[in-house]
């Protein structure tokens, strides 16, 4: 098997540069690859596209700011696409001040979008958002005299994703909720980076239990920071 | 008469509506007091869109899993037979109608089944998480709301004036004041909760309500 490089947290940032789309895992900070995104906070990139479910929380009251809420606080994202930005205050006043362009997509939406950026498809069809705004100038079409939205899929330059443990090969293997949009954005990304808290020989991960194929990964960065 | 607020009364009613085997996904807010009402005799499975099957109790302190957490982000459990999936299995089981009853919270809702809750334009725009999905895939979507704004205003309208959710989806709403079925563009009402009355809330709603043939007014304990 070919092993992948496993490498630091600043040569990992090292990849994205200035105008990149960037998709970020986690689910509220829970599966958050948080030592990229630390490191991509001191490295300090600017105008990148954001493509995450949520921005997780910014809370002005307490200052409680975690996971990727530090790189909206930080101004490094253009555009965010997410699902939910309830819970960072932040990433809502730079989308009221027309600061940074927020785009909402459904949360299931957004994971077949991706899923289909991955997979070779030409988009999906959906009957959410159907009869709403999110239906305002995309295509509808029929199947079975029903209703489906086409949504087309997303890919990024580089995707910073989080798994409980890797081989050296690359194979990862989720933990709990944190598996959310890893598996999905590990394919849909020319770059992916899969942040770790355990790297292992080949061989100790059953193949069974596999949850993410070793050639979508390119680079493993151990977990400083949880 | 006067109306007093009644949270309550609106979850422990929607706790009794499920039966064994049925999967429910429980939105943020008020649905997810839904849980604490459900009868130790029934099993349910309660489905969490951030990709759990089977969620459990809330951790006690200091026994908290950084990666087992509810579609709030907040720390959960799993039951023994439970099971983790990544967020498009999770929505393909919402979207593909494997999810009997999605229970949301509510801005407004109208007597064509539009759920309006996730947006005030200009004034709140959270974005909608899974709450499209949900509305649109569970086999049975039930809103769960106080029937009056604090400003007095029935939440359950003609028509819906903010955003949708979704369109034509609804098919229960459980207020503080009764049941209500959606069916035909019109609320039906099937339960009353003293002391209201089906008269008075008719006149407190603008809104197209049918008080169905066999309405009863209930006591909720």
């Amino acid at each position: 098997m070919i092993l992948k490089p496993i490498i630091s947290p600043v040569d990992a940032a090292g990849w994205i540069k200035d105008g990149d789309s960037v998709m970020i895992g986690g689910f509220m900070d829970c599966g958050s690859p948080h030592t990229l995104i630390s490191a991509l906070k001191e490295q300090g990139t600017k105008n990148l596209t954001l493509i995450c479910n949520d921005t997780a929380v910014h809370d002005f009251k307490t200052e409680r700011i975690i996971g990727i809420a530090h790189l909206v606080k930080n101004k490094q994202f253009k555009k965010i696409i997410a699902s939910h930005i309830g819970a960072n205050q932040e990433t809502q006043r730079q989308m009221n001040a027309g600061e940074t362009v927020v785009e909402l997509v459904p949360q299931g939406t957004l994971a077949e979008q991706i899923r289909a950026g991955g997979s070779g498809l030409g988009g999906i069809l959906t009957p959410t958002g159907i009869g709403t705004e999110i239906a305002i100038g995309k295509q509808i079409i029929h199947v079975n005299k029903i209703p489906f939205l086409l949504e087309i899929p997303i890919k990024a330059n580089v995707a910073l994703i989080k798994a409980k443990k890797a081989d050296k090969a690359g194979n990862l293997v989720y933990n709990g909720t944190a598996r959310n949009f890893n598996p999905l954005m590990a394919t849909a990304a020319t770059i992916v980076i899969a942040e770790v808290e355990e790297i292992v020989e080949i061989g100790e991960i059953n193949p069974n239990d596999v949850h993410t194929p070793s050639i979508f990964i390119d680079y493993l960065v151990k977990t400083e920071q949880i | 008469m006067e109306y007093i607020a009644n949270k309550e009364i609106i979850v422990k009613r929607i706790a009794k509506m499920f039966k064994d085997a049925d999967v429910v996904n429980l939105g943020i807010g008020l649905p997810t007091m839904v849980e604490n009402f459900i009868s130790p005799d029934i099993n349910i499975i309660l489905q969490s869109e951030n990709g759990m099957m089977g969620i459990g109790v809330e951790p006690s302190k200091g026994n908290e899993d950084k990666d087992i957490t509810d579609s709030g982000g907040m720390p959960a459990t799993i039951r023994t037979g439970g099971c983790f999936f990544d967020s498009s299995v999770s929505f393909g089981i919402i979207r593909g109608g494997h999810v009997d009853y999605s229970v949301l919270g509510v801005l407004e809702v109208d007597q064509e089944g539009n759920l309006a809750n996730y947006k005030v334009p200009g004034k709140m725009v959270p974005g909608m998480g899974g709450a499209m999905d949900l509305t649109i895939g569970a086999r049975v979507v039930i809103a769960a709301t106080l029937h009056f704004q604090p400003s007095g205003v029935s939440r359950l309208k003609r028509l819906c004036t903010l955003p949708l959710t979704a369109s034509n989806q609804v098919n229960i709403v459980v207020t503080d004041l009764g049941v209500f079925e959606v069916f035909d563009k019109k609320f039906h009402l099937t339960e009353c909760f003293a002391p209201y009355t089906p008269e008075w809330i008719l006149e407190h709603t603008d809104a197209d309500i049918i008080v169905s043939e066999n309405c009863q007014t209930k006591t909720i304990i």
